[in-house]
Formats: C-alpha cells, structure tokens, sequence
C-alpha cells in the first residue's frame, strides 16, 4: 500500500455553493423587505434624532445696528448686537439658546433707550439667513432699515438654526420636563409589580388548581387586550372621579394622576403579562413536583424551589413587557394622568400644544432610552431560557383540594370582577344620557357625527385600517420570516434583517409617529405624497407592530423542517411554489393569528397615528382621545365599546374561520 | 338596448363636464371652525362662487398651526379660513401669508384686521374667555358664584377650578395672556400664583373645563362663552360668569399661504370672507364678529360680554409667547406634581 497521507493531496479550490435562480429571488425579495424597514423605521428614526441636535440660537453678530442723535439726521458707525452685548454685558451665553419659536427684543441692548426720544434707528441682517421681526412682519433683507423710536422698541430678532445639544441642555435644566423621567419610571415599576404579581397568581391558580370555569377566565383576562388602553381611563372617570360612583374610596384623594394611571395600567397591561406567565406555567415537570413530595417539602418551600424558579423566565419577561408598555403608553395618562406629567405625554405637549418639534425630538430620545433597556434585558432574559420540557419529562395535573380550589376561584373572581367591571362601566357610561344629571338610558352618545372627532367616518376608517394592515402586513411580514428562516447562506444579510424585524418591538409608538413626521413631511422625500393618507397609517402601523408578528411567523416556520426545501430543490420545483403550496397552508393557523393580532391592534392603536392621521383619515380610537380630550366622555365610552364590540366580532369571526380552514387544510396533522 | 348604454353614457358625460364646469378650481383650505359649520360655510360661498371647489382639512388650532409650519418650506394649503389669530401672527412672522386687503375690508372693525398694510390677515368672528359656573355642585359645596377673576382665588375654591393649560390650548394661553395684560407684569404672575392653589388640574383642551363644569366633574370651569352657551342650550345646570376685571379673547381669522398656485380664486375666496353675508354666516355660532352691526344676541350668552372684552394686544401676546409658556411651565407644571 501507499503510503500517502491524506496531508500529501493538494488543497483544491474551496468549493462554493453555485446561487441558484431560486436563491437569487429570494435574497432579492430579501433585500427589498428590509429595504422597506429600513425606510419606515431606521430613516426616520434617524430623522428624529438628527432633529433632536437642531438648536435655535439667537446670533447677534448677524444684525448691525446704527443710532442717530437727537436730530434723527446724523447715525453712529454700524455696530452688531454681539458688539452691544460684550460692551454692555447684557445677556450671558444660555440665554441665546432659544426654541423655533424664540424672540428676542432688542431694546435691552440700549440702556438708555426711551420710545419717546426722537433718535432714530437703522438695522439689517448681516447674512442671507438673518431675520428679525418689527411687529410681526419679517424682514430678511440685508438692506437697512430705518425706524423711529417707538417703532424700533418692536423690533425682535429671530433664532437661527444651529447643531448642537443645546435642546438636551434646555430639557434636562428645565425641572417641569426633566421630571418627568423619573415619574414615568416611577408609574412604571409601580404598575410591573402590581401587574405581574396579579397575573402570576391568575395563571397560578388556572394552571395549578382543579377550580371551575377556566375557559371563562382565561377569556376574561384576555378582553382588555381589545380596548384603547385609554379606555379603563374613562372607566375610572365614571368610577372615581368628582362624580364617581365610589368616590369614597379614594378617602379625598385624586384619581387624576398617578393613581389612576396605575390602576389603568394594570387593566390594560394584565393580559400580555398573563399570556406570558402562563405560557411558562404551563410548562413544568410533574417529576420534580413528585421528589419534592417525597422529599417531605412543605407546599411553600415547594411553591418556592419548584414553581417559581421554573417561571422565573416568564416572571422577568412578564416584568419588562408590562414596563415597556407602560412606560411608552399615551393614552391613558392623557385621559387620567391630569397634571401628573410622563415623558409620551410630553412628546404631545411639545409637538401638538407648543409645536415645539425639536424639544419633542429630545423627548422622545430620552424615551426611547428606558424603553431600548427593557427591551434588552428582556432578550438576554430570553436567550438564557433553557428547555425545561425534556423528552421525559411528565406533564404536571393539579390533583383537586377543596379549599384551594375554592381560594382560587374566588381570587380569579375578584381579579375577573375588576377587568369585566372596568368595561361595563364604560358601556354604561355609554348609555346613560347625561351623567350625573340625568340617568335615563338613550343612544344619544352614539351620535359620533354630531361631535368633534371625526364621527361615524373615523369608525368605518378604523376598519378599513384593521382590514388593510391585517392583509398587507400579514403578507409582508410572513413572507419575510420565510426568507429570513428557509433562505441559504447569506448569514450577514439575515442577521441583518433579523435585528431590524426586532427594533419596531423596542420603538415606543409616539416616537415613531413623531419619527414619521420628520422623514415623510421632509419636502425633499419622494415619499412625501404618502403624507396625510391611509397609507402612511397603514405602513406606521405595519411596522409598529412588525415584531411580534415576525416571531409568530418564526415559530410556525421554525416548526417545519428544512428537509422541505431540500426535497422540493432536488425535485426542481422553484421555491416560490414550494412557499404557496407547502409552507402557507401548513402555517395557516399561525398567519390567521397574525392577521387577528394586527386588526386587533389597528383598532386600537392611538399611540403611533396620533402624530399622522389628516381629517379624512381620522380613526376611532383618535376619536376616543379627542372626544374625551374635549370633554365629551361619554361619547368616547361609547367609541371606545364600539372598538371593543368590533374586535370581539373580529376574534368570533377568527375562531370560526380558523377551525373551518384549519379542518380542511390541516386534516393531514391527525390520522 | 344599445340606446340605454347610450343614453347613460350621455348622462354620465353630461354629469362628468357639469361638475368640471362647476369647479374648474380647487382650493385647499386650512381650519379649526367647528366640523359641523363647514359644510355651511362651503354652501354659502358656493352660492357666490360656484366654480371654485373647497377641500377642508379640519382640524383642532394647535394641531393645524403645527401641520402649517412643518409644511413651511412645501405649502400644501391654499387658504386659512378659521383659525386664531395669534396662530396667524405666528405664521406671518415665519413670512408664511400673502398680504392681500380683500375688498372691501375697510367696513371691518379696525380691530379685527391686521395692522399692517395691505394686511396679512383679516379677522372673521371672536371668542371670548369666561367661566362656567355650575349652580347645582356649587350648592352642595357651599360655595358662592365667584364674579370676578380676583374672586377665584379666595380660598373656598381651593381644588374647585379648573382651567386649560395654555401650553397646550389656545384658550388656557388667552386667559393667561389677558390677565399678564389686565394685571401687568407681576400682578398677573401674582395672581396665577394665588389661582394655582385653588387649581385641581390643567386640561389639554379649552373647551374640556366648562363641559367638565357642566357634567358637574368640577363646579368651576375656566373656559370661554360660546361652550358655555352650548352646554347650557343642552340643559347642564351652569352660569356663564363675565368676570368684572374684563375677559381676554381671540379671533378667528382669514388669511391667504404665500405661494398658492391659485391666488386668484384664493383672493375671490377672501373677498367673500369679509362680506355682510358671511359675517350673518359667522354669527350663527359667535356673538362677535367682524362687521360691526351685523351681529345678533346669540341664545344663552351672557350679557355685557362686548364690553368686558379687553383691548387684547395680540403682538404682544405673539411675541411674548415662547417667554410666558416657559415661565408657566417652570412655575406650574413641574410642581404641580403630587409628590
């Protein structure tokens, strides 16, 4: 035999796989859904921080200024202000910092000016950008300008544009915004205890006790997800307000604040930390419930070394999801907060009240800050999850105990009595014709045209929105997790596209929508006809809620087996067939839960539109905002039912649709 | 058959070239009147100029003066017909109007037009600060009906007020503007101080505190007339109070966007604004308007409100803006918190 080693054979050339057509098609459709993220989501963002260093300075080297003496005939030498300034050591460096909207009179620079002497004035703007004011007409000429005395004390200079951190400067030294950092934090930890603490105990006792109507709670506990979150604000108004029905209870305190932002936010924070908790509840060995009995354990060190411990994951996630929605939540502060400030609201009262749009830029950068944090400790949190569910594992069944099935039960009823009581309210509020005053029943409230809000109109908008969002972001988002989960090589690209289909999850709506106004209304965008229609809401809102849907659709992929691909290349069949034929119908249940969660949060969505609808593509859930806004609460209630009416239709209509098409496509599952 | 499709297909055209002949020009035009007023104003005009086609876009004051200055630099409104004055003023000293003196504008009340010549705008109607007084909680509070602004700080109303914060409402900025204005400098700040302890919160919107007032959620709303003859046409229990010391205001207000494509039929446009009829037009809902002697008592509305209206200097209240909301913020937002 030879005695060639394998080390003696030559080094060919690396083998590389060959692209195929099919592989080519999908990296470019690959490339053109991330290209659509990349510009309903990084572009803008990168607007809004660009326009959060845009300072406003006053610039007085840019006027020049000549008095004349008491003839009014004779003028001094031109001089700037800048020049006036140092001489007279009139204002100091921070007081030049100025808002778009900033003025600054010119007078202060005289000390012995008098609107009544006869001296007369000359200015100008040195360069083509200057402008000052006299009055309210603007002059931005560099030619002179002569004006007597009195007329001169009008004049007002104007900002310039400038880059800098002037505006964070501003912010973080001006305590009436600065505050509000640590109220939002504050409002935030408060609701994530409270919320996740009644969501383990609800999932607790529906996992781990033999108590009844089970089916009905957990239906229950899901129902706020399909309200505006400013809904249980309202409810709380008819509740506890200066006419609330259990006023009492608040023994003289408020409910405008704090408080009633809590208690909202637990309303409508309760069923994505349930869904979480008892998703890791559900989960558990039975063996090591056995060796704890065994081991003599009481049922607290049980409750403590077993059960907590296998939740802890879902705990932490549960924990930062409630924080994250809380902190980024604007409507039900705005309804409920009264003079509480938090950072969304912020963002509001910058933009809309003071049209202010860089300081709400800075605002927003600052929320996106806790926001961003939550969001990644909650992906770490995540990717250290282990599987708990082994091959031999044995599925944990409560055994019945009379007593704590009946602590259970009646825990579960209190927490049920809350959530079902907090919507009942609403509709009753809806109902009656004129609270406190006169409480007979009418539809009155339901007469949307006859209010400020957008009327009946801004309903059918909303379901036009739910309808379009479900169908076209279902389509791109599922197919982007197809390419991203089934595509070959091209490992950069995809981790690429994975990280951008992950930030919309860590992007606070109001920002996005404040985001949205920067890059699209930018006259220079071609995309700038999009503006002010149905179809810039329904991009913002496709890609708003862009995450969740995206794993969805990950989950159901990364169940099939690539062998199918396999078998469908070495057959020669293109892999677009492969996609309609296979992997669409297989996946069905999961695209119908998409499209279900997207029409869902269509209708309800207030945060991320705010900044974008125009009058003829005002929605339902603005309406509630701007109803109650204006006072009209009632007619809000009524709206806001309206939203949930339309989604408990929409989730029957789901349910009926997934279990027909389910038999028929997915008859193959069982035998 | 064949003769029906034809027939229809004649009507069609006809339909198709009747409306073209009708608007041969579309003008977008910029407002925060009150939705349900439109229609009418549009139908009125209509009457005049029945080729010239309006395209509203509707919304609250601050939300349209923010759409008009973030569209500074790409104007898509032909027209402003509708919305504050001192929004206006904002938006003429970005150099964003068309002065244009309609004709006809020197039968307008000096007051309502622009000083400048020609003027940038010409106002249409005003409304005008008071406080909704709830008869039926004050009663059961024990309170007195306040009647002047001095009256609102007396300590029985101690978290009985309510009144729009003027960051972020136009009304809660007129109020605050008058008193600077009545008060002077410091009395007013002064006095803000005083009213503040009795404050229970500072709503968003100015309307919200008389329909507040009026469902009885709070017995004092700081709000202006025209609501308070609203909700007490719908039977709430209020009195529409004129405080003594005289009562700020605002304008509504015309104005053409420097740039329009259609200056003409935008021009055609403010020339109707300030006629007789459309100031009849105008006084449906606004006991003020512009044209003197057109206006009629409107129901409910409280009397001697023209002569309680100060003599509101609105340059000042323009130019001072940026200055007066962050002194405000600085001293009633941030610590207004409950700690």
């Amino acid at each position: 035999m030879s005695d060639v080693s394998i080390n003696d054979i030559p080094a060919g050339p690396r083998v590389k796989g060959k692209l195929s057509r099919d592989d080519l098609i999908m990296r470019g459709s690959m490339i053109v859904i991330a290209l659509y993220l990349l510009i309903t989501m990084v572009f803008p963002l990168y607007a809004m921080l660009s326009k959060s260093f845009s300072t406003y300075q006053f610039n007085l080297a840019a006027f020049e200024v000549q008095v004349s003496d008491e003839e009014g005939t004779n003028f001094s030498d031109p001089v700037t202000f800048a020049e006036l300034n140092e001489a007279g050591d009139i204002l100091k460096a921070r007081d030049l910092i100025a808002g778009s909207d900033g003025r600054l009179g010119v007078t202060q620079f005289f000390p012995d000016f008098s609107f009544r002497s006869p001296v007369k004035y000359r200015i100008r703007n040195l360069d083509e950008e200057g402008r000052f004011l006299v009055g309210s007409k603007l002059y931005d000429s560099t030619d002179w300008l002569e004006l007597d005395s009195n007329t001169f004390r009008r004049v007002q200079l104007r900002p310039t544009k400038d880059i800098g951190l002037g505006n964070f400067t501003t912010y973080f030294s001006t305590p009436a915004l600065s505050n509000s950092i640590k109220n939002s934090v504050m409002i935030a930890t408060i609701s994530t205890i409270i919320t996740v603490t009644l969501a383990f105990w609800f999932a607790y006792a529906l996992s781990r006790s033999c108590m009844r109507f089970k089916g009905l709670f957990r239906l229950i506990a899901m129902a706020p997800i399909l309200v505006p979150s400013l809904l249980p604000g309202i409810a709380l108004v008819y509740l506890f307000g200066n006419q609330g029905m259990l006023k009492e209870l608040l023994f003289g305190g408020t409910i405008y604040g704090p408080i009633g932002i809590v208690i909202g936010s637990v309303f409508f924070t309760f069923p994505h930390a349930f869904l979480i908790i008892s998703t890791a509840l559900a989960i558990s060995d039975a063996r090591l419930y056995e060796a704890a009995v065994s081991l003599k354990a009481t049922s607290w060190r049980t409750f403590w070394t077993v059960t907590i411990p296998g939740a802890r994951y879902g705990l932490v996630s549960a924990a930062f999801v409630v924080f994250n929605l809380v902190i980024t939540d604007f409507g039900l502060p705005k309804v409920i907060g009264g003079q509480f400030n938090v950072l969304a609201v912020d963002i509001y009262k910058q933009v809309i009240g003071q049209q202010n749009f860089e300081m709400g830029a800075v605002v927003s950068v600052v929320l996106v800050l806790p926001a961003i944090l939550a969001f990644a400790i909650d992906r770490f949190v995540q990717s250290k999850q282990v599987a708990l569910l082994s091959a031999r594992s044995v599925p944990y069944q409560p055994t019945p105990n009379k007593r704590m099935d009946w602590i259970m039960f009646g825990y579960a009823s209190l927490v049920g009595v809350f959530l079902i009581g907090m919507l009942a309210i609403c509709q009753f509020a809806a109902l009656v014709k004129f609270w406190p005053y006169d409480l007979s029943f009418s539809l009155n409230n339901f007469q949307f045209d006859k209010m400020d809000g957008g009327g009946w109109d801004a309903y059918f908008n909303s379901i036009k929105l739910g309808l379009l969002t479900a169908v076209i972001g279902t389509s791109i988002i599922f197919f982007g997790a197809y390419l991203v989960e089934k595509s070959n090589g091209f490992r950069v690209g995809r981790t690429i596209f994975q990280m951008f289909a992950m930030l919309p999850m860590a992007i606070p709506g109001m920002v996005l929508g404040l985001a949205y106004i920067f890059f699209f209304n930018n006259p220079d965008n071609p995309l700038n006809a999009i503006y002010g229609t149905m179809t810039i809401l329904v991009v913002c809102t496709v890609t708003h809620f862009y995450t969740v849907s995206h794993l969805t659709a990950t989950t159901a992929l990364q169940q099939m087996d690539r062998e199918f691909e396999s078998v469908s290349a070495s057959l020669k069949q293109p892999t677009l067939k492969l996609f309609s034929r296979v992997t669409v119908p297989v996946c069905l249940p999961a695209i119908l839960d998409i499209s279900i969660y997207l029409f869902v949060n269509a209708m309800t969505t207030v945060s991320a539109v705010v900044f974008l609808y125009s009058h003829d593509t005002a929605l339902a859930s603005i309406a509630v905002l701007n109803m109650d806004d204006a006072g009209d609460i009632a007619p809000a209630a009524a709206m806001g039912m309206m939203i949930f009416y339309t989604n408990a239709g929409a989730r029957i209509i789901h349910l009926i649709a997934s279990r027909g098409i389910v038999g028929r496509t997915q008859a193959w599952r069982s035998r | 058959m064949k003769k029906l499709t034809m027939a229809l297909s004649s009507v069609a055209f006809a339909a198709l070239t009747a409306t073209g002949a009708l608007a041969d020009t579309e003008l977008t035009v910029y407002t925060a009147v009150e939705a349900e007023d439109l229609a009418r104003y549009a139908e009125t005009f209509n009457k005049v100029h029945p080729d010239i086609k309006i395209n509203w876009v509707r919304d609250s004051t601050g939300v349209v003066t923010a759409k008009l200055l973030a569209e500074r630099d790409n104007p898509q409104a032909d027209v402003i017909w509708g919305l504050a004055a001192t929004s206006l003023l904002l938006l003429k000293s970005e150099g964003m109007l068309e002065p244009y003196a309609p004709a006809g504008v020197e039968n307008l009340d000096k007051k309502f037009v622009d000083r400048d010549n020609p003027p940038a705008w010409v106002g249409m109607d005003a409304w005008v600060a008071a406080v909704c007084y709830n008869t039926v909680e004050g009663e059961k509070l024990g309170l007195k009906a306040p009647t002047s602004w001095q009256d609102l700080t007396d300590p029985q109303y101690e978290g009985h007020v309510i009144m729009p914060n003027p960051a972020s409402s136009g009304t809660g900025f007129l109020d605050v503007s008058s008193w600077l204005q009545i008060f002077g400098e410091e009395g007013g700040w002064e006095y803000m101080d005083a009213l503040h302890n009795n404050i229970a919160r500072y709503t968003h919107s100015g309307s919200a505190p008389c329909k507040l007032a009026a469902s009885g959620e709070i017995p004092i709303g700081v709000s202006f007339a025209f609501r308070g003859a609203k909700s007490k046409a719908a039977g709430a229990p209020i009195e529409i109070i004129v405080p003594t010391e005289g009562v700020g205001w605002d304008m509504e207000a015309t104005a053409i966007v420097a740039g329009t494509a259609n200056l003409e039929a935008a021009q055609k446009l403010v020339d109707f604004t300030v006629t007789r009829d459309a100031n009849v037009m105008y006084n449906t809902g606004y006991a003020v308007v512009a044209y003197p002697g057109v206006a009629k008592p409107v129901d409910h509305f409280p009397e001697g409100l023209l002569d309680a209206m100060i003599d509101n200097d609105f340059e000042f209240a323009a130019n001072n803006r940026d200055r007066i909301l962050s002194e405000w913020s600085s001293r009633y937002d941030g610590k207004s918190d409950p700690q």
